[in-house]
C-alpha cells in the first residue's frame, strides 16, 4: 500500500493551487486596502466595519430567512418524495431516482428562465388562470418566485440523501417495531424517522449550502433590486470593483456556513449519543 | 396435554407463482416448546410470520385462543418476536431497546423500570443497561432481543433461528438457557431452525416440514426413532434407508434374507422402506452374520467412528467406537427393534 500513497501527491498539489491558494487570497484581499500592489501591502479591518451597516446586515437577514424557507419546503417535500419513492420495487425506483436527478443535467440558467416563461405576467400559468376566468396574477419578481426557483433547483439535493439513509434500513427493524406493538405511525416516528436522520441532516446542510450562496436564481427571477448575499458578492466583483469588500462578505458568508455545519453535526451526535 | 392456544388450519401460501405452503394443520398447546424443523425453503419461516402477522395467508386459518387473527395486524398480536439477525434498534441503548414495547404500551415509568430490570435479569443481562447494542457481542444481542420480546409477557413467543449466528460453544449454551427461561416464564415458544441436534434437544414437540408440507410431528424421541418417511429419516440424523418388503406382521425381507422386526399394521408384500440407525448396527465376524461386507471407509467423528461396509447390496454406514481396518471382512448384525419400517413415499 504504501507506494501507491505517492498517487496522492498531483491531487494536493492541484488542490493547494486550486483551492487553498485562493481561499487564502480572499482572505488576504478581505482585510486590506484596495490598489495595494505585491510590495505595499495596507491591512485594513474596515471591510469587516462595513458589514455591520443596516444594509447589509439587511440582506444577510433576508438571504437567510429565504434559505431557510427553501430548505424548509425542501425538507418537507422531499421528504415525503423520497419515502414513497421507497415503496417501489428496487427497478421503479432507480427509474424515479432518475427523474428526480434529471432536471440537474440541465444548465440552471436555462431551467430558470424556463420558470420565467411560466411565471412572467404574460406566461403559461397566467394565460391558464385568464382562460379559467381568474384575475392574473404578478409573480415575476417576488420572494414566490424566488422561492419555486430555489425549490425547484435544490430538491433533488434533499432527495437523493434522504432517499440513501431510507433504503439503508434493515426492514425488520420496522417488523420488529410492529411486533412490539408500535402501529404505522409510531413505527415512522420512532425508527424510520430517527434513522434517516443523517441523511435529512446531509439534506438541510446541502440545500442550506447551495440556497444561500446562489445568485443567479434570484437574479433572474427576483429582479434586478433583489438582493441576496450571493449577489450582493457577485455586485462587489463585477460590477464595483470593490473586491476587497466582496471578499469580506464571502470569508463572513464561509464562516456563519463553518458554524452552522458544525452546529448541525454536533447536534447529530448528541441525538446519537442521548437516544 | 394442555389447552390448544394456536391452530392452524389448512393454512396456505402464495408468493407470486410459487406455492410455499400446501396446506399446514397443526394445534400448538399452552406453554409447549415447538420447534418446525426444516430444511431452507420449506416453509418453516413463511410459518413463522404468518403466525407473527408479517404475511398474510393465502388460504386457511390462523386462530388463537379460538378467534381467527389472520387479519390482525402484528401490532395488536400477543406474541413477540426474536429475529433471525436481531434487529434491535441500533439508535437505543440495551435499556431503551428492551423499554421500547412497554412505552409504546404508556406503561407507567416506575413499572416500565422494573419490568425492564426483571426482564435484563433474567436473560442475564442485569448491568448492561446503558451498554450500545450495537457494540455488544452476539450472544449478548441475542439476550436483549430475547429480554425485549419477553418484556412485554406475550402468551408466544416466535424465535426465528436465533441461534444461527452464534460459534458452536455459544450456542449450545443459549439452547440451554433458552429452554431455562422457557420453562421460567411459563410461555409457548416456537422456534424455527433447520438444525436437527437443536431441534431434539430443546423442544417438546417438533414438527419436520418439506416443500410446504408437514411431514411429521411428534416428540424428539418419537421423530428420531420412529420416522414416519424416507424424509424425516434422512433429515434427522445419519440413517440408512433400504427398500424392503413386508412379508407379514413383524417379518420383513431385504438384502435377499428375512428379519424379525416389531412393526406391524402393513398389508403382506407391501413394498416399504426400513430405517436402521448406524449406532444400531453390530459388526461381528462374517460367520456369526447373514449380512456380509467389506470394510470401505473408517472416518474418525470424534465420540465414535463413521465406518462405511460394502455389502452385494449397498453401503451401510456404521457408528461405532471400535476401530477396523479397511479392507476387513466383517458381518452385520442388529436386534428387531434396531428395524423402523415405513410407509414408502415416493420421493423425486
Amino acid at each position: 500500500m504504501k507506494h501507491f500513497t505517492k498517487l496522492v501527491r498531483p491531487y494536493i498539489i492541484w488542490a493547494v493551487v486550486i483551492i487553498l491558494l485562493p481561499l487564502l487570497l480572499i482572505v488576504l484581499y478581505s482585510v486590506t486596502t484596495g490598489g495595494n500592489d505585491l510590495v505595499n501591502i495596507q491591512f485594513t479591518l474596515d471591510n469587516f466595519r462595513r458589514m455591520t451597516e443596516p444594509v447589509y446586515l439587511a440582506v444577510f437577514a433576508k438571504s437567510f430567512r429565504l434559505g431557510l424557507t427553501a430548505v424548509g419546503i425542501c425538507l418537507f417535500a422531499g421528504y415525503i418524495l423520497a419515502y414513497f419513492i421507497t415503496f417501489f420495487s428496487e427497478r421503479t425506483q432507480s427509474l424515479l431516482i432518475l427523474l428526480v436527478t434529471i432536471p440537474m443535467w440541465i444548465n440552471t440558467l436555462l431551467r430558470t428562465y424556463a420558470w420565467i416563461c411560466l411565471l412572467s405576467d404574460n406566461g403559461a400559468v397566467n394565460t391558464l388562470l385568464q382562460m379559467l376566468g381568474f384575475q392574473p396574477v404578478t409573480m415575476m419578481y417576488t420572494d414566490f418566485a424566488v422561492l419555486i426557483g430555489l425549490v425547484s433547483d435544490l430538491l433533488p439535493f434533499m432527495v437523493l440523501p434522504i432517499h440513501t439513509s431510507l433504503c439503508k434500513i434493515d426492514h425488520s427493524l420496522h417488523e420488529a417495531a410492529m411486533d412490539l406493538g408500535a402501529n404505522k405511525v409510531q413505527t415512522f416516528w420512532r425508527v424510520t424517522f430517527k434513522l434517516s436522520l443523517p441523511g435529512v441532516l446531509n439534506g438541510i446542510i446541502m440545500t442550506f449550502l447551495l440556497s444561500i450562496s446562489t445568485f443567479v436564481i434570484p437574479k433572474l427571477l427576483g429582479g434586478g433590486q433583489y438582493m441576496l448575499i450571493g449577489n450582493l458578492i457577485e455586485n462587489q466583483f463585477i460590477s464595483v470593483g470593490d473586491w476587497n469588500f466582496g471578499s469580506a462578505i464571502s470569508v463572513i458568508l464561509a464562516f456563519i456556513i463553518l458554524l452552522a455545519i458544525t452546529g448541525m453535526k454536533q447536534f447529530d451526535q448528541e441525538e446519537g449519543e442521548e437516544e | 396435554m394442555s389447552n390448544v392456544l394456536i391452530e392452524l388450519k389448512s393454512l396456505t401460501k402464495n408468493f407470486e407463482d410459487q406455492q410455499v405452503l400446501k396446506g399446514i394443520d397443526l394445534n400448538i398447546h399452552e406453554n409447549e416448546f415447538v420447534t418446525l424443523l426444516g430444511p431452507s425453503g420449506c416453509g418453516k419461516t413463511t410459518t413463522l410470520r404468518i403466525i407473527a402477522g408479517f404475511e398474510e395467508p393465502s388460504g386457511g386459518e390462523v386462530l388463537f385462543d379460538g378467534v381467527d387473527i389472520s387479519k390482525v395486524p402484528p401490532y395488536k398480536r400477543e406474541i413477540n418476536t426474536v429475529f433471525q439477525k436481531y434487529a434491535l434498534f441500533p439508535f437505543l441503548n440495551v435499556y431503551e431497546n428492551v423499554a421500547f414495547g412497554l412505552k409504546i404500551k404508556k406503561m407507567d415509568k416506575s413499572l416500565i423500570d422494573h419490568k425492564v430490570k426483571k426482564t435484563l435479569k433474567l436473560v442475564g443481562l442485569e448491568g448492561f443497561d446503558k451498554r450500545d447494542v450495537t457494540r455488544l457481542s452476539g450472544g449478548q444481542q441475542q439476550r436483549v432481543a430475547i429480554a425485549r420480546a419477553l418484556v412485554n409477557e406475550p402468551k408466544v413467543l416466535l424465535l426465528d433461528e436465533p441461534l444461527g449466528a452464534l460459534d458452536a460453544k455459544l450456542r449450545k449454551e443459549m439452547q440451554g438457557e433458552l429452554k431455562k427461561i422457557q420453562k421460567e416464564v411459563g410461555i409457548t415458544f416456537i422456534f424455527v431452525t433447520h438444525d436437527q441436534e437443536e431441534a431434539l434437544s430443546m423442544s417438546d414437540t417438533v414438527v419436520v416440514m418439506h416443500e410446504g408440507i408437514i411431514q411429521q410431528v411428534g416428540t424428539p424421541e418419537d421423530i428420531y426413532n420412529e420416522p414416519e418417511n424416507r424424509f424425516v429419516a434422512s433429515f434427522i440424523g445419519e440413517s440408512n434407508i433400504i427398500e424392503a418388503c413386508m412379508l407379514k406382521d413383524m417379518l420383513v425381507s431385504f438384502d435377499g434374507y428375512e428379519f424379525k422386526c416389531v412393526d406391524k399394521g402393513f398389508k403382506e408384500n407391501e413394498c416399504v422402506e426400513v430405517v436402521i440407525r448406524p449406532e444400531d448396527i453390530d459388526i461381528v465376524r462374517p460367520k456369526e452374520a447373514q449380512i456380509k461386507g467389506t470394510v470401505k471407509s473408517i472416518v474418525f467423528k470424534g465420540v465414535h467412528h463413521e465406518i462405511v461396509v460394502e455389502t452385494e447390496h449397498r453401503d451401510y454406514t456404521i457408528h461405532t467406537t471400535d476401530y477396523y481396518e479397511p479392507g476387513l471382512k466383517v458381518g452385520l448384525t442388529f436386534g428387531p427393534d434396531d428395524i423402523h419400517v415405513m410407509y414408502r413415499m415416493d420421493w423425486e
